[in-house]
């Protein structure tokens, strides 16, 4: 035997990978001068402790999940998509023309037209750079970054001077009209007499992304289309010599993509915001990055990354709101965690394996 | 910290604990950060005068993202936290969200704006300071060329281009107002370097005062033209210290003030419309001993005299939110 048991693999690696890195943080929580028990008790609280808190932990894990996803479906195909931040905003457009413009007489409508909006927007803006890698070769990483730039400059031209109610000093679109409000969780699942999660944005957009991650998995496992996308991926003069085109491989994973990055703004622009701001998309398109490489690019393990991410965006949350605790130092442990749990994930594994395979040679004699 | 922890367990099921129970102001720091060298730390300097001079402490956050606009809103004034006072104006739609149920707790927004009934609005006259600044750079001016550089392109920080270029124009209708912006994300709030970059390109357009609107990324600009041997002009806080006999003055906006007052009311804080301009010392141009060789007296008569004339209405300085427009500079 020359592998570790595959329990070790998906789960106690993961765990060990966690442990150190909350270890390193309370390191640093220490050092200056606050208390980590108190910290950590205080974060698992917060994002978990209550249905409140659960709300936003699920609000923020659904905006990484449709981020994950579509960074995870380009890398398959060997791109990576780091303009997710773009298509997030051109997707918050297209939902917000959608609410804004089209009277519904009912939120699921509005949400169904309001998918496609997003979708389409999001996918027309990975569009440009799909064609630009699949025609001309220019870099897919230089020109998604490039576009996310262009998207903002984009979206605050049109919220300065096209969308924005007249004298409103807030450059944002007006507030979407009633009928197009999605149902929170509170709505949901709150009875008269027990209220439950309680002004938490989380919203159907939830069960959206979890349907999501499902017919990602049937499209990348289960379709042609998904193995041509992962054949081109692996290997394009191979996936050339067996018929399949690069540049629509190319040009299809990227519009998907996009269109789940899209998607995206039916979470936070509509059923959260309820009108489209202009710091939308806040960093979800780059944090996605992150979830797509934990969850080594399987919807189940998106699923699961953004979980832990939509923790910790909670959970930081919660210390910086009660704890003398700089919103910096946040973020220092968000990155030890991505750290040890993606790049660093070596650091673990050789020594666990080493050990796993020792045991068992031992067990051998 | 026990007593935190019991409101953090009720806040899920109780509906209203605003009450009397501690009865802490609260203020919340925008996406910026306390300390940005402006904005948000003018309200963190008038907390912390509260704080040292009265001995009382207050509950703080600084955001991280949209969505903690509402949650922090909420969390605040269920731990019974009042007054709320929340910094910028994308506080705006959040607050009208969350006041009309915590009806009990006074939320004060600075450049925000909300209908509901228990917010008190500070809303400050940037336009009216900006002219002074204007007429200062244009009398200091021997180029007859000003610049103006903005953080984000938002109708804010254009009202006080607009404010700036017509006080230059009105002391020397020939002179040239150069108008630049940082950028299109808030990112453009803290981006020194191209705050730097922005006031070379307007040197080498002639421009030898300069306004900076733009939060952190005016450090830059007032490094830059420091560097380079032109003026400045600060925003905000009072910056004039930070290059001694380089900074021409700075545009007062007394955030520090509405902060300190509103703390010191209390839970007694009237909601309510305040007007921060200059007939309420809320904006204002600094002269302190380290502008002193750069102001001469006929500047300062002018000055003065302008802003007797704000003040009784003789000069109505347009303001751009008014009508989003700006007879005198382009966007």
């Amino acid at each position: 035997m020359d592998k570790m048991p595959r329990w070790a693999d998906v789960a106690l690696i993961p765990i060990l990978n966690l442990v150190i890195a909350f270890a390193l943080s309370a390191l640093v929580i220490l050092a200056i001068g606050e208390d980590p028990v108190e910290a950590v008790s205080l974060m698992v609280k917060g994002a978990l402790g209550s249905t409140y808190g659960w709300g936003y932990t699920l609000y923020y894990t659904t905006n990484f999940i449709f981020t994950g996803l579509a960074v995870s479906i380009a890398f398959q195909a060997a791109m990576f998509n780091i303009g997710g931040e773009g298509q997030v905003v051109l997707g918050g457009l297209g939902v917000a023309l959608v609410s804004l413009y089209i009277p519904f007489p009912h939120w699921t409508l509005a949400l169904i037209v309001a998918m496609a909006g997003g979708a389409i927007f999001g996918a027309a803006w990975a569009a440009i750079p799909a064609w630009l890698q699949a025609k001309r070769g220019s870099h897919i990483v230089i020109t998604t970054i490039m576009f996310n730039f262009i998207a903002f400059s984009l979206l605050n031209y049109l919220l300065v001077n096209v969308l924005r109610p007249p004298g409103e000093m807030n450059p944002a679109t007006a507030s979407f009209p009633e009928t197009t409000h999605l149902p929170t969780f509170q709505d949901m699942f709150s009875t008269a007499d027990n209220v439950v999660f309680r002004g938490a944005p989380v919203n159907v957009s939830f069960f959206i992304a979890l349907i999501a991650c499902v017919a990602v998995y049937f499209l990348m496992w289960r379709s042609r289309l998904g193995f041509e996308i992962r054949a081109f991926g692996k290997s394009p003069q191979a996936s050339v010599y067996a018929g399949i085109s690069p540049v629509k491989i190319t040009m299809i994973a990227m519009l998907i993509s996009g269109a789940i990055s899209g998607m995206m703004s039916i979470n936070n622009t509509m059923g959260q915001a309820e009108q489209l701001i202009l710091n939308s998309a806040e960093g979800a398109g780059f944090v996605g990055i992150a979830v797509a490489l934990m969850g080594r690019n399987h919807p189940f393990g998106v699923l699961l990354a953004a979980f832990l991410f939509g923790f910790l965006a909670q959970g930081g949350g919660e210390l910086a709101l009660w704890m003398n605790i700089p919103r910096e130092l946040v973020t220092v442990i968000q990155a030890f965690v991505i750290m040890l749990t993606g790049a660093m994930d070596n650091m673990v594994r050789w020594p666990v394996e080493r050990a796993f395979i020792r045991a068992a040679k031992r067990g051998e004699r | 910290m026990t007593l935190m922890q019991k409101f953090l367990g009720a806040a899920a099921t109780v509906a209203l604990t605003a009450g009397a129970a501690l009865a802490e102001p609260a203020i919340i720091f925008d996406l910026g950060g306390k300390f940005d060298k402006s904005f948000n730390e003018a309200g963190y300097n008038g907390a912390e005068k509260w704080a040292t001079e009265t001995g009382g402490k207050y509950l703080e956050i600084e955001l991280q993202s949209e969505a903690q606009r509402e949650q922090a809103l909420r969390r605040f004034a269920e731990a019974g936290a009042n007054p709320v006072i929340t910094m910028g104006f994308a506080m705006s739609t959040p607050i009208s969200n969350v006041a009309p149920d915590y009806p009990e707790t006074t939320f004060v927004t600075i450049d925000g704006w909300s209908d509901a009934e228990n917010v008190l609005k500070f809303i400050f006259a940037e336009h009216e300071g900006s002219y002074l600044a204007g007429m200062m750079a244009a009398m200091a001016s021997e180029s007859n060329t000003v610049g103006f550089i903005g953080g984000m392109d938002i109708p804010l920080i254009r009202k006080f281009a607009c404010g700036y270029a017509q006080g230059v124009l009105a002391v020397n209708a020939d002179a040239t107002v150069i108008s630049n912006m940082t950028g299109t994300t808030p990112a453009a709030w803290n981006d020194p370097v191209k705050g730097g970059e922005l006031t070379k390109a307007q040197i080498s357009q002639g421009a030898d005062v300069i306004y900076a609107a733009a939060g952190g990324t005016g450090l830059g600009v007032l490094q830059t033209a420091a560097d380079e041997g032109v003026l400045s002009i600060g925003v905000d806080s009072n910056q004039n210290h930070l290059f001694p006999g380089k900074v021409l003055t700075s545009m007062l906006k007394r955030v520090d003030v509405a902060v300190y007052e509103a703390m010191s009311a209390g839970e007694a804080l009237e909601p309510g419309l305040r007007v921060m301009d200059l007939a309420h010392e809320g904006v204002g141009v600094a002269l302190d001993e380290n502008n002193a060789a750069l102001v001469s007296a006929e500047m300062k008569a002018a000055v003065d005299a302008a802003a007797a004339k704000i003040i009784s209405g003789e000069i109505a300085v347009h303001d751009y939110m008014s009508d989003d427009s700006c007879p005198v500079l382009d966007f």
